[in-house]
Formats: structure tokens, C-alpha cells, sequence
């Protein structure tokens, strides 16, 4: 499967808050979702809050977890267990490929 | 109602002192440490500013530091605004005394997308709490999430342990929330998140003039001040309206000062006024009330006292030039500090605000004398229920500080009795001196007297006495009372000229009436003198009658004897002579 954007890398970053089975989620589809629709386009970051709490202030972050599009612009916030995948291709502003 | 219970507030729960003027009077002691309280109000009435001063108090007077943490306004919109109040936040935060967060949250940036939690949040503070050591914590305004997050579900379940979390790490918080619609405190209902203590601000504008209000709506587990009470945002931060002033327990000192013009010390049992008491000058216009103030201050200034003087009707360059052409220089008191003009518009703000401003000036000043003229502008288009308790505060709060006050009081009832007296607006009764200024219309011209109407805890003159303005100054004089009415001015003039010249003719009338007594006098001592003469002449006349008529008898005697012995001897006769 494909996707019709262009070619250009994302650049993601999931913020969680330790191991919680929300952040192992998030994580889990986020992996799946870029797999899917982004193979070889993507880089994603995991930044723990617990072990650098100074990161959060910088991304304006609030909720747990949140997965940030920092490239390409503009920045896009997704919050939560990413568990709706369509909601989380919207909000990456990814097209699926209807065929 | 005693809305000061402070011996209960000691054996109540610890609290966390503000360092804003008032409120920890009101509150007993400052908000309740180590709790969230709710500051509420609608939009513009001094919640940032209320919250941002709890925290450079904390940070700078109690050793406590302190984050702000703010949802609308960015760290540099809120440096520059609380610059105003004379914070300096960059300072602040450099010496890590204040940690500033600004969490923004765009609701078009965010896509929801199944389970989470606000623990970046919880995060973020925590963090902030950690690097600074923190015991005081401000939210301002937690509310704007509820338009930021579009589950409000998880909010509100994630504000309840935001708050529990604050209390278990022993923060004493303020979170602020817009006022809701109607009745509700808050438009999302935090207070039920917050029960420990709410206050609620409120900015309300009456006849154009806007008044800042704050009052404690709750405070579980403690004694606090239940009313409205007002208050200002000022050059030196908030200042509310103590409610200390409700005391009734001044000292009352027995020291006397003059009030500049000697013979109106003379009137008030011959030594001025106490000091730390309360004088009011009421007087239709043009009377010489500001004159008499200025007069007091000047002799306060001649003391070396320090003296504050309001003026809500003249500059104080126009003052100082007023006051030039009665023989009164107040320039040099200006320039050495003992004399501290504030003039200001009476409109500028609503009494309350005017009260709240002259605190903060005595505060900062520390006077032993204060003029206000005059106080009646300050009252204008007020009713006198909400006019007294206000000013009861002011003049019982500088009774407190022994400062010396005059006020001066526009009448407007013209130079009637009943009117000059009626309109005093209910603060007569709360003076313990108050002369009266009247105009007397007679023979063409106006004159200013003088009455002592009341003066408590001294002897004072019950007498009208003329109140004379010259390029030297103000005197008192003596009028003239007649048989029905007082004679001031010119009438005064002619009547003592008139008791002159007959005080002359009579001088006249007496010496010549002595004259006339004189010679007189001297007419009848020539009369006894004459007479005398005449009764000694008589007396004279009688001695030689009553001698030839003795000589004449012994003659005859002897003739007789002669004659017997002439006629032999048997016969004696009274016959002839030999």
C-alpha cells in the first residue's frame, strides 16, 4: 500500500510518561500506522517525560501521550493512545489510497 | 458584626501570609498554606494581578518561591504588565525565586485520538516545583484547557487530581477562574474542585466610576471578614481596604496642636486641637476652608511635622500660588519634604479607590498631619449608607496612626442654618471638632464668621467670630453683637468708630460736669467761709454787750456801796450817783 503524499521524510515524536500501557499503545500504533502508510519516510522519537521533564515545556505538551508532526510543517499534535487510526492519518494529514 | 476574629485565627489552620495590604487582615492571616484557594472574577477585575502578588510576596518577604504557571497570557505579556507594580520577574526568575510556565494549547493544532491523560501537565509542574524548590504555585487561568481539549470529561477528572495532587505536595495554590453566567462562581465549576478558600474579585462601575471589590466568599476552617471590601491596584500592588479600622480602640493622646491661627486656638480651650483627632471645616464656597486647611498644614510644616495634604480641587501649583497671596509661602515645605501635595480629580475614581489611594500614600508617607479638602467632593452623587463606613475607615485608620486630620466640607445649602448643617453627609458625628464657615449678608457687603460647633474633650468658646483674609494671613476678630444681629465688616468698622466718637463726647460731658461740680464746690466753701466770718462777728458783738453790761452792774454795785457810806451807812440805795 501506498500513499499519495510526497516523498519528503516525517519527522515524529511521541511524548509519553513512563511504560504505561497508554504509552505502549500509543507507541504500538504509531509503529504500525508509519509501517503502513509511511514505510522508509518516517523517524520516530520517543521522549519520556519522566526522564527529561525540561522537553515538555518546549512542544506545548499537556497530555499523555501526544505525538507531534515537527516535519513537515506546520507542527500537528495528536493526542492520545492513537488508537483511532483514521482520526491519527487526518491528523498527519495523510491521504490512505482508496482503490 | 466584628469581621476581625484574630485570636481564633491563631488556634486555626496554618496559614500562608500574602503580603498584600489588607487581605491578610481580612483572611486572619493569609490564605490557607499548603491548600488551593479559588480567586474568581470576571475578565479585567485583578485576578493575574491579585495571584502574580501572593507570589513575589511569597517569594521576596516569606522565603517562599513560587511558579506561575499561565494559560492565556505568555511570560513576556505578563513581565511587562506586573512591571507596573514595580515586579521585576526577569530578576525573579534569574535568582530562581519565581519559575514562569506558559502552557498554550491550540484546539486547531490537536487531534484526538483515544485514551490519554494530562500528566505532561503534571509533569511540567513538577518540574518547575523541583528546580526552584517551590511552596506557592499559581494556575492562571486552568479554565482555558476546557477550550483547548475537546474531552471535558477527562479534564475535569484530571483537574480533580491536579488539585489533590497540589495539596499532597503541600502547595499553597491560587487558581484563578473567569466568573460564570448568572449566579455561578465559576464558569466551569472549579469551585468544586477548590473548597478550601474562594475569593471573589469584582470590578463595577457605578454613575462612570469603576470600583475594584474583593471579598471572601469561603474559607473553610476559618474566621474571615464576610463583606465586599474594596480595593486598588496600585504603583505598590494591591492594597484592600483594611477592615482593622472597624477597632474602636485609638489612643487617645492629650498633647494639643495649634491650628496655626492663634485665636482660634484661643476658641478651643486656648490650646488647639488634640493631636490624632479629627477636625471638619464646613462652610458654603467661599468661605476660607481651603485657606484654614492650608493654614493648618503650614503651621504643621513650622513644627517640622510631615504633612500630607489631598486637594480635589486645585492643583497644587495653583495651591501653592493661592495660598501666596494670603502671606503664606508652602513652597519651602514642598521642596524640603515636609509638605506632600496630592491633587487629583474627584472623578478619577470612585471614593472607595480615592480611600484605598490615600492609605497607600499615608502608608508611604508616614504624615503626623493630614488635610483632605475638601472631603465633600470625594461624596458627591453618593448615598450617605454607602459614604460612611468608607470614610468611617479612612478617619479611624488614621486615628489609629495618631495622625492629626482636617477635612474640609463643601455645604451647599448656601448660608442657611439648617442647610450648612444638614448636608455634612453623616461624617460629622464621626468628628471631634468641626468650625463652621458662614457668609453674613448685611449692608451690602459679605463677610466670613467663624463657629466652634462642636469640640470634644475641651472647653470651647460657644462665639461667632470674624474670619478675616489678608495678605497676612487669617485672623479671627471679635464681631459686634447687637440687639439683633452680629455686625461684621464695614458695619463692624462703623460701629466701632461710632462707639468711639461717643465714648469721646461722653469723656467730654464728664470732665465738664466735673468743672461744674468744681466750682461749685468752691462757690459754697466761699458761702461756709462768709459765714463763718459773719457768726464770729456776731459772737464778737455779744462778748462786748455782755461785758458793758457787767462792767455797768459792778458799777452800779459799787456806787451803791459808795452811796450807803455816803448816807450813813443804815440805808443802801440804788439811787443816783454821787
Amino acid at each position: 500500500m501506498k500513499t499519495s503524499s510526497t516523498t519528503e521524510t516525517f519527522e515524529l515524536r511521541l511524548y509519553v510518561a513512563g511504560q504505561t500501557a497508554k504509552s505502549l499503545a500509543a507507541f504500538a500504533n504509531l509503529k504500525r500506522i508509519c509501517e503502513t502508510h509511511l514505510a522508509g519516510q518516517y523517524r520516530i522519537e520517543v521522549i519520556d517525560l519522566l526522564k527529561t521533564p525540561q522537553l515538555a515545556a518546549g512542544d506545548q505538551i499537556l497530555a499523555v501521550p501526544t505525538l507531534v508532526r515537527r516535519l513537515p510543517e506546520p507542527i500537528k499534535k495528536i493526542i492520545g493512545d492513537l488508537s483511532n487510526e483514521e482520526r491519527v492519518l487526518v491528523g498527519l494529514n495523510l491521504q490512505p489510497v482508496t482503490e | 458584626m466584628n469581621n476581625k476574629v484574630a485570636p481564633l485565627a491563631t488556634h486555626s489552620l496554618p496559614k500562608a501570609p500574602t503580603g498584600i495590604i489588607g487581605l491578610d487582615e481580612i483572611t486572619g492571616g493569609g490564605l490557607p498554606s499548603g491548600r488551593p484557594t479559588l480567586v474568581c472574577g470576571s475578565a479585567g477585575c485583578g485576578k493575574t494581578m491579585l495571584s502574580m502578588e501572593f507570589l513575589v510576596r511569597g517569594a521576596t518577604q516569606f522565603g517562599e518561591p513560587g511558579v506561575f504557571m499561565m494559560f492565556e497570557e505568555n511570560a513576556a505579556e505578563l513581565t511587562a504588565n506586573v512591571r507596573s507594580m514595580g515586579f521585576d520577574l526577569d530578576q525573579l526568575v534569574k535568582e530562581k525565586k519565581i519559575a514562569l510556565d506558559h502552557v498554550h494549547i491550540e484546539r486547531s493544532e490537536i487531534e484526538e485520538t483515544g485514551e490519554y491523560d494530562l500528566e505532561g501537565l503534571f509533569i511540567r509542574l513538577g518540574h518547575a516545583i523541583d528546580s526552584i524548590g517551590a511552596k506557592r504555585v499559581v494556575l492562571d487561568t486552568v479554565e482555558a484547557l476546557f477550550a483547548g481539549l475537546p474531552n471535558h470529561g477527562i479534564l475535569r477528572a484530571e483537574l480533580r487530581r491536579l488539585f489533590r495532587w497540589l495539596k499532597n505536595r503541600g502547595m499553597t495554590a491560587i487558581i484563578t477562574g473567569e466568573k460564570g453566567e448568572g449566579n455561578a462562581i465559576t464558569r466551569y465549576g472549579l469551585e468544586e474542585y477548590v473548597a478550601d478558600c474562594v475569593i471573589t474579585l469584582d470590578h463595577r462601575v457605578t454613575e462612570q466610576i469603576s470600583t475594584r471589590r474583593l471579598r471572601v466568599l469561603k474559607y473553610r476552617g476559618s474566621a474571615h471578614g464576610t463583606n465586599e471590601y474594596p480595593f486598588l491596584i496600585g504603583e505598590r500592588g494591591i492594597s484592600v481596604l483594611p477592615i482593622t479600622s472597624l477597632r474602636l480602640d485609638h489612643a487617645a493622646p492629650a498633647e494639643r496642636l495649634s491650628t496655626g491661627i492663634a485665636r482660634l486656638d484661643e476658641m478651643l480651650g486656648r490650646r488647639g486641637v488634640f493631636r490624632g483627632s479629627s477636625v471638619l471645616v464646613s462652610g458654603s464656597p467661599g468661605t476660607g476652608k481651603s485657606s484654614l486647611g492650608a493654614t493648618f498644614a503650614d503651621a504643621a510644616c513650622h513644627r517640622g511635622e510631615r504633612t500630607l495634604l489631598f486637594a480635589y480641587e486645585e492643583s497644587s501649583a495653583q495651591i501653592l500660588r493661592n495660598m501666596r497671596s494670603i502671606g503664606m509661602d508652602l513652597e519651602p515645605w514642598v521642596k524640603q519634604g515636609l509638605l506632600q501635595i496630592h491633587a487629583s480629580r474627584p472623578a478619577l475614581q470612585g471614593l472607595e479607590q480615592h480611600l484605598v489611594a490615600m492609605h497607600d500614600t499615608v502608608q508611604a508617607f508616614r504624615p503626623a498631619v493630614v488635610v483632605v479638602d475638601p472631603i465633600s467632593n470625594l461624596t458627591l452623587d453618593r448615598s450617605d449608607s454607602e459614604v460612611k463606613p468608607t470614610l468611617m475607615r479612612l478617619i479611624d485608620f488614621l486615628k489609629q496612626q495618631q495622625i492629626t486630620t482636617l477635612f474640609t466640607s463643601l455645604t451647599t445649602g448656601g448660608s442657611g442654618t439648617s442647610a450648612a448643617e444638614d448636608s455634612q453627609v453623616g461624617v460629622s458625628s464621626l468628628m471631634d471638632t468641626w468650625l463652621l464657615l458662614r457668609n453674613v449678608e448685611f449692608n451690602g457687603e459679605r463677610n466670613r464668621t467663624l463657629y466652634v460647633l462642636k469640640s470634644r474633650g475641651m472647653v470651647h468658646s460657644n462665639q461667632v467670630r470674624e474670619f478675616i483674609l489678608s495678605d497676612a494671613g487669617i485672623d479671627l476678630v471679635d464681631v459686634y453683637v447687637g440687639a439683633d444681629r452680629v455686625l461684621t465688616g464695614t458695619a463692624r468698622v462703623t460701629q466701632a468708630a461710632h462707639e468711639h466718637s461717643a465714648a469721646e463726647l461722653r469723656q467730654e460731658d464728664h470732665e465738664r460736669k466735673l468743672r461744674q461740680l468744681a466750682s461749685r464746690q468752691k462757690a459754697i466753701q466761699a458761702q461756709i467761709a462768709a459765714l463763718h466770718a459773719e457768726g464770729e462777728a456776731e459772737e464778737a458783738e455779744v462778748k462786748f454787750a455782755i461785758a458793758q453790761e457787767t462792767l455797768q452792774e459792778k458799777n452800779t454795785q459799787q456806787n451803791t456801796a459808795a452811796m450807803a457810806q455816803l448816807r450813813g451807812g443804815t440805808k443802801t440805795n440804788n439811787g443816783d450817783s454821787q
